[in-house]
């Protein structure tokens, strides 16, 4: 699919990835995270704290982006992997791990655990699907209170960490920055990679996609266990800020996910920059809406219902519709070389320059519905 | 004994489940929506029921009733309004409409009826009870949901097979295109399904809140997981399948709680499992090919 033969355009066309635009913004993102990485040598702690919590959204975003968004699995139990990720860190740090490498063992372990998780939760598809995630998500949350040695139904706090404030909260958020920059450039590498072209293929024609020889079922387990292992991360990073776990009815609670779907479904589903940006609108809107308790929850559930009726693309996603710009370079594109002066006059359409041979946003035709 | 007695309640309360069940079974059979803020609708029906009955000083079984009209007109108004646009958008776009509802909902009943649960007493009726031996007794009431299960069941399965109305609502649900060709106005057929599923789903809540004597914002949250649950037991579309899944979990669940009091939920859901892995296409489900 990456050569289109041309028939009125004369010499042979390239295909590249992205945009002159597109590396001048990969620039912008690289110089942001060298600055971000910088913070904690500048700012107050109070600020850096804040930003945790925007780091881990994005990670957790993105990571639902890519089940729901890439692979087509919309799952409600991502919570199981977030709680596990944070009790991970109890079960290491109890036996003489420090926590920062205790999240990488934590997200690796949950990986293992998913693995035959995702045997039980692939029986089910679409909205059964969505629904056995969250009931694994309960078995989870209900085996894992039956452990006194992990504060039973109450949490528990962290044994040993960093007894220095300033140190702890510094490295704190340069795990949580580590672990979104390891999870965007896990999905950008993974989105470029075959396995991302077969999951997208999977995702728009499943049929097609099998006909075509993707191992359908293979690549969406690799999906699964991936997006288990950074909502681990995620969970890790939630329970060092927090300095250990207050409520297990919270850290497997499946507000996470709505706040997971909000995110992805108002930034732009199926795009890469998407959960970002909806990561971002909702760390704003939580700074100043929180106080204002449980209409906040009803505005968001509202606003969700309405993005998804009638903005389906989200904000980035229709922005990215309309100008043709990305951040990541994903697409391929055809570039038409410049046709000879004189020649046919139709190479004056603008479009017939470049066509986007693979389209990166969820195919939105209603057609195969019954 | 005690475990006949835990069999016995179980398939009491495996009729409430059923009845859940069959509102969400009636959805997906029929527009493939699986509704995931059923559990929250739900709670929003037994809160109109509770409602009607103490401010208008209206009778229980009457109070239900009008919840049910009340949720099969927002049931209709759903469909019209918000899940025909995203049925027509792909199959991702009804979850999260159901999703975002099901944030919505408990969030609003939380707002303005606070966390404490709000009462519905059948007074004498929720206690009294009948002797099958020295220890295996039956509620009146469970029996009496139990009962209303199955009716509830049996008309839809007779309604569905039998009606011309039922026949059309099968035929849009195969093929729409179709049956639009031959005159059907598919909107208004998806329109009825949805109001008929909300109206058992008011019925169901209704009744589980008269159980439970009240009923709290966030149930909702624990109830589509057993009514999904109930669905996927007994196998997918089948509406006798469901009974027979709201039964087993019931079981399960009280077993469990025969156990340990604090272990139902869990056993619950490993039935489940356990199911979902021997038996994928439920127990009456037939095997997809």
């Amino acid at each position: 699919m990456t050569t289109v033969s041309s028939q009125r355009a004369v010499g042979t066309p390239r295909v590249r990835r992205g945009s002159s635009a597109s590396s001048v913004a990969a620039a912008a993102v690289l110089a942001l995270l060298v600055g971000a990485a910088a913070l904690p040598y500048v700012v107050d702690p109070g600020y850096t704290s804040q930003l945790v919590k925007l780091f881990y959204l994005v990670t957790l975003a993105s990571m639902w982006n890519l089940l729901a968004g890439y692979a087509g699995m919309v799952s409600i139990g991502q919570q199981a992997y977030i709680g596990l990720g944070a009790y991970g860190i109890f079960v290491f740090n109890d036996r003489g791990v420090d926590v920062w490498s205790a999240t990488v063992l934590s997200a690796l372990v949950v990986a293992l655990v998913a693995w035959p998780v995702s045997y039980l939760a692939f029986r089910l598809r679409g909205g059964y699907f969505a629904v056995g995630t969250w009931v694994i998500a309960e078995v989870v949350r209900l085996v894992i209170v039956r452990f006194d040695q992990l504060g039973a139904g109450h949490g528990r706090g962290i044994e040993t960490i960093t007894s220095d404030p300033l140190v702890r909260r510094a490295y704190t958020y340069w795990l949580a920055l580590a672990v979104m920059v390891a999870a965007l450039i896990g999905v950008y590498a993974l989105l470029r990679s075959r396995l991302g072209l077969d999951m997208q293929a999977t995702r728009d024609n499943e049929v097609a996609a099998v006909s075509l020889g993707v191992r359908v079922t293979a690549t969406k387990r690799m999906v699964f266990v991936l997006a288990a292992a950074g909502c681990a991360a995620a969970g890790a990073v939630i329970c060092i800020s927090g300095l250990g776990v207050a409520d297990p009815g919270a850290i497997f609670g499946v507000q996470y996910s709505a706040f997971m779907i909000f995110m992805v479904v108002i930034g732009g589903i199926g795009t890469l920059e998407g959960p970002i940006v909806g990561a971002l609108l909702y760390f704003a809107l939580d700074q100043y809406l929180s106080q204002s308790g449980v209409w906040y929850l009803v505005i968001l559930g509202v606003v969700a219902i309405v993005v998804a009726l009638y903005l389906p693309r989200g904000l980035w996603g229709t922005f990215a519709h309309r100008t043709g710009f990305a951040v990541f370079a994903l697409r391929y594109r055809v570039a038409q070389p410049e046709p000879e002066p004189g020649s046919a006059g139709r190479a004056a359409d603008p479009a017939a320059d470049a066509h986007d041979v693979a389209v990166t946003g969820p195919s939105r035709t209603g057609g195969e519905h019954k | 004994m005690t475990y006949v007695n835990a069999l016995v309640q179980g398939i009491m309360l495996g009729g409430i489940f059923a009845l859940a069940a069959s509102g969400l079974s009636l959805m997906y059979g029929v527009m493939r929506i699986a509704n995931l803020a059923h559990g929250d609708l739900m709670v929003l029906g037994a809160y109109v029921c509770a409602l009607v009955a103490t401010s208008l000083g209206v009778p229980l079984p009457l109070a239900a009733l009008a919840s049910m009209a009340t949720l099969g007109t927002a049931g209709w108004l759903l469909q019209r309004l918000a899940l025909d646009r995203a049925m027509r958008l792909g199959e991702m776009a009804p979850l999260l409409v159901t999703f975002g509802l099901s944030v919505v909902i408990p969030n609003v009943l939380l707002q303005i009826f606070t966390n404490n649960s709000r009462t519905i007493s059948i007074g004498s009726l929720g206690t009294a009870s009948f002797r099958m031996s020295s220890a295996v007794s039956v509620g009146w009431f469970p029996l009496l949901t139990l009962v209303i299960a199955v009716l509830v069941l049996g008309s839809l399965q007779l309604f569905l097979q039998r009606t011309q109305l039922g026949r059309i609502i099968r035929a849009t649900s195969d093929d729409t295109r179709t049956v639009r060709l031959m005159g059907v106005d598919s909107r208004m057929v998806f329109g009825l399904a949805s109001a008929a599923s909300l109206a058992t789903v008011a019925l169901a809540g209704s009744l589980y809140a008269m159980r439970q004597g009240g009923i709290t914002p966030f149930e909702g949250q624990s109830l589509v997981l057993f009514a999904f649950e109930a669905v996927i037991i007994g196998g997918l579309g089948s509406l006798w399948g469901t009974l027979l899944g709201g039964m087993v979990l019931g079981i399960a669940q009280a077993i469990g709680a025969v156990i340990s009091p604090d272990l139902p939920l869990l056993t619950g859901h490993l039935v489940f499992l356990a199911v979902l892995a021997a038996r994928p296409q439920g127990i009456l489900g037939r095997r997809l090919a």
